[in-house]
């Protein structure tokens, strides 16, 4: 018996523990009452037990409730349209790891599209099917990426399921301030209370919010007790100014230029030279401006640059580190420092009225062009500066732009971010277009989602070039995968045609072709299959 | 078949693969991506052809409209049945966005469907044929039965002896004796052709060490085991109904000659249990009219899916006929009259003392049954301890669930589809407490298999 469904009393209470007893002990030992020992016992006790196992099976009842869970809270959303719900729960059936890895064939790669299914479903404003939440939450257990949007679909019910079981104890944690809700933001006294009181994640995540919304009020509630923080908690909370950063935040951030911990004063300086306005701002201006000068002594005019010779005390306060990393000059470091923080309004004027694409295009004396381009492209990145960003990144389609130029591909992306969505794609299509796509896959990842027509044309133009060039596809793969996740479904049909094995040319890699038209034919299936999801999900 | 309101859910279409890798490489190929010229026709068939890593594309052909299952064909060398093709395309009909549209069937489908035809006509006259020759020999059908029942009581017999043993010298000892001498004993009783003997033998083997309070288990067991050896060895004095239970349950095998029974049976439940041989496929069906839970069988050799593939939801117009014995749940399909169409019906239900207390009167009918076939309603998945338990939502009895029950993954399927509401639950109602098979959310919404 388990447990809980209790016997009735049976007329002897007893009887069953003395049948146990004796059948523990064996016969030879004892005999259950009313059962002579000998040769027939065994069979008497086994009689005796079978009447009584019946009789305590038939007479099993229910046992006692035990205190039932606290309801889940109510979903307010929609619930999913059937087709959708069905699709979800096909695309939770695949889960890594079952199942053999190896060649991807031609099928679509159904959970690379939850991120994609979860992002329009939440978009869309969807309750999710509560009998598919235990797999939703084991995939979002699996893969820390999912997570957000994983628990931002699955809503008050995963919170719940979440208390009863600790595997998914990952979703109390993910839900801002651990599950407990924040104040109303007009709730003076408990922000005041949670503030002084709360764990460390929860300060940062009211902090955070009170931010968004009032900046000021933020500054003013960190300044309560931004004494007796500790020095990565002050850096934390400083990092979260950077949101709605404004010039009245000035004063503060001037104030934690002096702090002790060294963290906490390069943030600050760095805030402080995102504001052009700051007196920080302006005193690197002067730094950085008396650094570089134009010759027009000879031929064409030229850039040349003057490093300072010492790191004084007070570029040191305004947040320059001394001590420059092993292997570079020193002199370079602080240069390449002052310029990053002077806003750069401080060079047209200081360079002849010159804009940004002349100042750009001007030759650099003794080979500090690399330095100080790269320094502009930190400045332009970290002032959020689309002019000085486009002056850098140049043409698209211009021979340099390919190389190992001034500018990596990784502070390209970072310049790229800061250009509105349509010129960012269209200079990423002028790029694809000119090289290929070897160098295309950090470029493309900045790229907003589904990719524009130019930009997806390009892409698609690009690997049919590589096919005909006759390598295999999975030099492409990346960006083959990023092309079946971002690529805007409608251009399904203009793929059609590629999706047919081509005949074997010599200069191709042998099978080549029907690898291709493989990659292909998954391509145009993950779109479909998008397209599907998508109309399915009522967002078409 | 072919309108959207009987096409098959997602789920009823996974429900028929054979393993987790089918069921996944199969959801793969429900997109329209690799398939061309698919389509389908009134008449419950499904083609399509599917591109795979050759140059020719595979030919899969699926016939729905047999109520004993879908017949699948394809021109795949997969040895999986259904393989991923079928599974695939029977997923891309159901997501039911244009990609199979109604059409005619392509000659290659056409032939195939043609055959199946025949064939189902030829074995419908030798069938008749069959029966006929079947009792030609009355006389030797008796003496093989006549020699196989000695050799059952020999084997009973000797079991009575080994259990005898057992008891005189005490349970206690059956921990350090170990598993070896149950199997020994298990093989003794498939010599003598009692299967359901020796299955019952293997699990005395498991019980020693099943944890705390298996003394008690054991003694239960052998006492089932002991009562089932006297009622063979007695049969002649017992009712005839209660013969055939002993002789069902011995593991002799019978036949379904009960009166058919037509009904609007709804498929309550399918699950697979396997070993190392043979996939057991039991599917739980309620007649409406009849008022009455069935339980239909169906065998494959291992690692492939048996054929009968009933989806939770469908009701099938169909007969059954039951198996003798008494209390036997056991029914064989019998003639069906229409396509299996899913409904929305939803069996009624009970609390849990009702469970039990069915239970308890079916135990009359037959002392060695585990557990009966129940549907709950208004109960509510709750923790307690370690465990969990399904407590009325009027009241403030509960039910355990067993200890199976708690480690599968249908578990919390059930806990957040009830999110601490009330649920319709239908399961298994036994002494070890209860296993939950389907469960209804408390508004509306389909069925939910939890197994």
């Amino acid at each position: 018996m388990n447990g809980t469904p209790t016997p009735v009393d049976a007329p002897a209470p007893n009887a069953w523990e003395e049948l146990v007893t004796a059948a523990l002990l064996g016969t030879e030992r004892r005999t259950p009452p009313g059962c002579p020992p000998g040769p027939q016992a065994p069979a008497a006790l086994l009689d005796a037990a079978a009447v009584e196992t019946v009789r305590r099976r038939a007479g099993l009842r229910p046992g006692r409730a035990a205190a039932r869970p606290e309801p889940a809270a109510k979903d307010p959303r929609p619930p999913l349209p059937t087709a959708a719900a069905r699709r979800l729960a096909m695309l939770l059936t695949d889960r890594p790891g079952t199942g053999g890895g190896g060649r991807r064939g031609t099928a679509p790669d159904l959970m690379e599209l939850l991120p994609q299914w979860l992002a329009t479903a939440n978009a869309q404003g969807f309750a999710p099917p509560p009998e598919l939440l235990p797999a939703l939450l084991d995939a979002a257990r699996g893969r820390t990426d999912l997570r957000q949007a994983a628990l931002a679909f699955a809503g008050p019910r995963a919170v719940w399921l979440a208390r009863l079981n600790p595997d998914w104890r990952f979703a109390l944690r993910a839900t801002p301030g651990g599950g407990v809700a924040l104040p109303h933001l007009d709730d003076a006294d408990r922000i005041r209370r949670l503030w002084q009181e709360g764990l460390f994640a929860e300060r940062v995540a009211l902090l955070g919010a009170i931010r968004a919304r009032e900046p000021a009020a933020a500054r003013e509630l960190l300044a309560t007790t931004w004494a007796t923080e500790r020095a990565e908690d002050r850096l934390m909370f400083l990092d979260s100014l950077r949101t709605g950063l404004a010039p009245d935040d000035e004063p503060f951030l001037e104030q934690a230029l002096t702090d002790r911990s060294r963290n906490v004063r390069a943030t600050a300086a760095e805030l402080l030279s995102s504001l052009p306005s700051s007196a920080l701002a302006a005193r690197m201006a002067v730094r950085a401006g008396a650094c570089v000068a134009v010759d027009h002594t000879g031929s064409t005019p030229t850039l040349v640059v003057e490093a300072p010779h010492e790191c004084d005390a007070g570029m040191e306060g305004d947040g320059v580190v001394a001590k420059a990393p092993a292997g570079r000059g020193e002199r370079s470091w602080w240069f390449g420092q002052l310029v990053e923080a002077a806003p750069l309004a401080t060079w047209p004027a200081r360079l002849g009225r010159r804009t940004p694409q002349e100042i750009v295009a001007l030759p650099v004396a003794d080979d500090w062009q690399g330095e100080l381009h790269a320094a502009w492209c930190r400045a332009a990145v970290r002032q959020r500066n689309a002019a000085w960003a486009r002056a850098l990144l140049g043409a698209p389609g211009a021979p340099e732009a390919g190389g190992p130029g001034a500018v990596s591909l990784a502070e390209r992306s970072k310049l790229l971010a800061t250009l509105g969505g349509a010129e960012r794609a269209d200079w990423v299509a002028g790029f694809i277009s000119a090289h290929g796509l070897s160098e295309a896959f950090q470029l493309l990842g900045v790229c907003a989602l589904p990719w524009s027509e130019p930009l997806g044309r390009a892409v698609v133009d690009a690997l049919n070039i590589a096919r005909d060039a006759g390598s295999y596809p999975w030099s492409f793969s990346g960006v083959m995968g990023l092309a079946e996740r971002c690529l805007d479904p409608s251009e399904a049909r203009r793929l059609d045609g590629l999706m047919a094995v081509p005949d074997e040319t010599e200069d191709a890699s042998p099978g080549a072709g029907g690898y291709w038209a493989e990659a292909f034919q998954r391509l145009v299936s993950t779109l479909r299959l998008r397209a599907a999801m998508a109309e399915e999900l009522g967002a078409a | 078949m072919t309108q959207q309101g009987v096409r098959w859910s997602a789920d009823q279409v996974l429900s028929l693969a054979p393993d987790a890798s089918s069921r996944k490489a199969g959801s793969k190929l429900g997109a329209a991506g690799p398939w061309s010229e698919a389509g389908s026709c009134g008449e419950g068939t499904v083609w399509g052809l599917c591109k795979g890593s050759g140059s020719k594309p595979y030919q899969t052909v699926v016939d729905i409209a047999d109520a004993s299952g879908p017949a699948y064909k394809c021109s795949c060398p997969s040895r999986k049945f259904p393989c991923k093709h079928a599974l695939g395309l029977l997923l891309l009909w159901a997501g039911g966005d244009g990609a199979v549209p109604q059409g005619q069937p392509p000659e290659w489908a056409e032939q195939w469907m043609e055959g199946r035809r025949k064939r189902a006509e030829d074995k419908r006259t030798a069938g008749a044929a069959g029966s006929s020759s079947g009792s030609a020999d009355p006389e030797a059908t008796r003496r093989r039965a006549e020699r196989r029942a000695e050799r059952i009581t020999a084997g009973a017999t000797e079991l009575e002896q080994r259990l005898a043993d057992l008891l005189r010298g005490g349970l206690a000892g059956a921990e350090q004796t170990g598993y070896g001498q149950w199997e020994e004993t298990a093989a003794r009783m498939v010599d003598a052709q009692a299967s359901g003997l020796a299955a019952r033998v293997r699990e005395l083997g498991a019980i020693p060490s099943s944890g705390p309070g298996w003394p008690v288990r054991l003694l239960e067991e052998c006492a089932l085991l002991h009562l089932l050896d006297r009622g063979w060895l007695h049969r002649e004095g017992l009712p005839d109904a209660l013969a055939a239970t002993v002789r069902s349950r011995i593991g002799l095998p019978a036949s379904a000659d009960g009166t058919p029974v037509r009904d609007r049976w709804l498929v309550l439940a399918q699950f697979d249990t396997a070993d190392s041989r043979l996939t057991t496929r039991r599917a739980w069906l309620y007649g409406a009219e009849t008022d009455r839970t069935v339980l239909l069988l169906s065998y494959g050799a291992a690692g492939r899916a048996p054929e009968l593939a009933l989806p939770v939801g469908l009701t099938l117009d169909a007969e059954v006929s039951a198996y003798p014995g008494a209390g036997q749940p056991r029914v064989a399909l019998g003639e069906q009259f229409t396509q299996p169409v899913p409904v929305p019906t939803r069996p009624p239900g009970m609390t849990t003392a009702q469970a039990t207390a069915r239970y308890g009167e079916a135990l009359r009918d037959d002392p060695w049954l585990d557990s009966v076939p129940v549907t709950l309603d208004r109960v509510v998945p709750t923790p307690d301890g370690d465990s969990w338990q399904l407590a009325d939502a009027d009241g403030d009895t509960a039910l355990p669930l067993t200890p199976a029950a708690r480690a599968r993954p249908g578990l919390w399927k059930l806990v957040s589809l009830s999110g601490g509401a009330p649920v319709k639950v239908f399961g298994e109602c036994g002494h070890q407490g209860f296993t939950p098979l389907t469960a209804w959310p408390e508004g509306a919404g389909e069925a939910v298999p939890l197994c």
